[in-house]
């Protein structure tokens, strides 16, 4: 599904895109209508890898988001500077720019949360939905919008993975956020945390939308 | 330094901490081109490869880069060298083979993308590899691969037959079934000790 393009229209202030209802939308279809996670199906490596407590996962989306707006912002300033033949290249390198950044970033902020993500921060640079946005989006529509399609899709990624991380802590673990949650008798499954786990939780979430989306369209 | 024996680095990148089952790298490949068990068999091969060279050009860059003082840019120069070397492998599979070309298709440049290739430079630099190490290393994680995506592939044909029911089909199903195959997966956890 392509996003539509703006690049015809005059070039407004930021702030007067911000105000027309268009923008709003850009900013509200990848946390719900093009959601990464549940919608796209992208950027499956880390939203399973690192989805085995709430914590880890939204710390990883809000990492996953600051590089998605940063190097959206960026490739979107440089779009018309880039040559075709090497975009794919340089969209790689900006991003992987902001991902050694945010790196040393969530180093010097939390030593604890940079251990339980581990090689998963540089993986960012391979996150498919940050080059797709970089080439589907970023690449041909202005820097607010960019901006904007970049934090809804990230917020939406991070959605997705809270998600799956809550289903995952609370079942496996019997902890929400590291609190207990279920009572004392409560048996573990500890599978839940184990890899096997991220793909039966994935799937359940994904067949939990499928069958609301069906049932829509029967209504209608 | 890291005194493991080549035929330990070896089972454990394959089986036991398989990349695709166990520690979740390349699953977008792994859904998207496990259809059919010939284009698998390729697709896995091409990434063993590009692997290999990239986790030799990974060892050269460390060196250098701990030489010169400058490990920040590590990770741009590892993304630099693979997007490098698929770019070669691409141009070599265009000219041999055009029909495996076409089957290939969008996920060929999206090696470049795939997070199996990059953990291998990463892991055998934070375990502390030398050459031959990191060289088994990635022949142990592209063997893995290539396991992982002809199972799966195995399967997905047998399923093309059966009956499903419409809320199942497609993404879900196929998480279901390497939900089960990396649970069976974990019955090597007790291989490498």
């Amino acid at each position: 599904m392509n996003p539509p393009t703006h690049s015809n229209q005059p070039d407004k202030g930021f702030f007067s895109q911000l105000a027309n209802s268009k923008s709003a939308d850009e900013f509200v279809k990848g946390l719900w209508r093009d959601n990464p996670v549940f919608v796209q199906v992208l950027g499956m490596c880390p939203t399973l890898a690192v989805s085995n407590s709430a914590t880890n996962a939204v710390s990883m989306g809000l990492a996953t988001t600051f590089v998605l707006t940063m190097s959206n912002v960026l490739i979107s300033m440089l779009r018309n500077f880039i040559p075709k033949q090497v975009r794919i290249a340089s969209y790689v390198l900006i991003i992987a720019t902001f991902v050694t950044i945010t790196d040393y970033m969530i180093q010097a902020i939390s030593i604890d949360i940079h251990k339980s993500l581990g090689a998963f921060i540089a993986l960012i640079v391979v996150n498919c939905v940050i080059l797709g946005r970089a080439e589907a989006f970023a690449s041909k529509n202005t820097v607010g919008f960019s901006f904007l399609d970049g934090l809804g899709m990230g917020l939406g990624f991070t959605f997705g993975l809270f998600c799956i991380g809550t289903v995952r802590e609370i079942l496996g673990n019997g902890t929400f956020f590291a609190m207990q949650v279920m009572p004392e008798s409560f048996e573990k499954w500890v599978i839940m945390v184990l890899p096997p786990g991220g793909f039966f939780t994935l799937a359940l979430w994904l067949l939990i939308f499928k069958g609301y989306k069906l049932k829509k369209a029967a209504h209608e | 330094m890291n005194n493991e024996s080549l035929w330990t680095i070896f089972i454990n990148a394959s089986l036991i901490n398989n990349f695709v089952l166990a520690t979740f790298l390349g699953i977008c490949p792994f859904l998207g081109v496990s259809g059919k068990m010939d284009t698998a068999t390729k697709m896995g091969a091409a990434v063993t490869f590009v692997m290999f060279i990239s986790s030799a050009c990974a060892y050269g860059i460390h060196a250098l880069l701990t030489a010169i003082e400058a490990p920040f840019l590590e990770l741009i120069s590892f993304i630099v060298v693979i997007a490098s070397t698929v770019q070669l492998v691409e141009m070599f599979i265009k000219k041999m083979s055009p029909a495996l070309f076409k089957a290939l298709g969008i996920f060929l440049p999206l090696i470049t993308t795939n997070c199996a290739v990059l953990a291998v430079a990463l892991f055998q630099t934070s375990k502390g590899y030398n050459l031959p190490q990191s060289l088994v290393y990635s022949l142990g994680g592209g063997a893995g691969f290539t396991l992982a995506l002809v199972l799966m592939a195995g399967i997905r044909e047998r399923l093309e037959f059966s009956e499903v029911r419409d809320v199942a089909k497609g993404t879900a199903l196929a998480l279901l079934v390497a939900g089960i195959l990396s649970l069976s997966f974990m019955g090597f956890a007790g291989l490498g000790s």
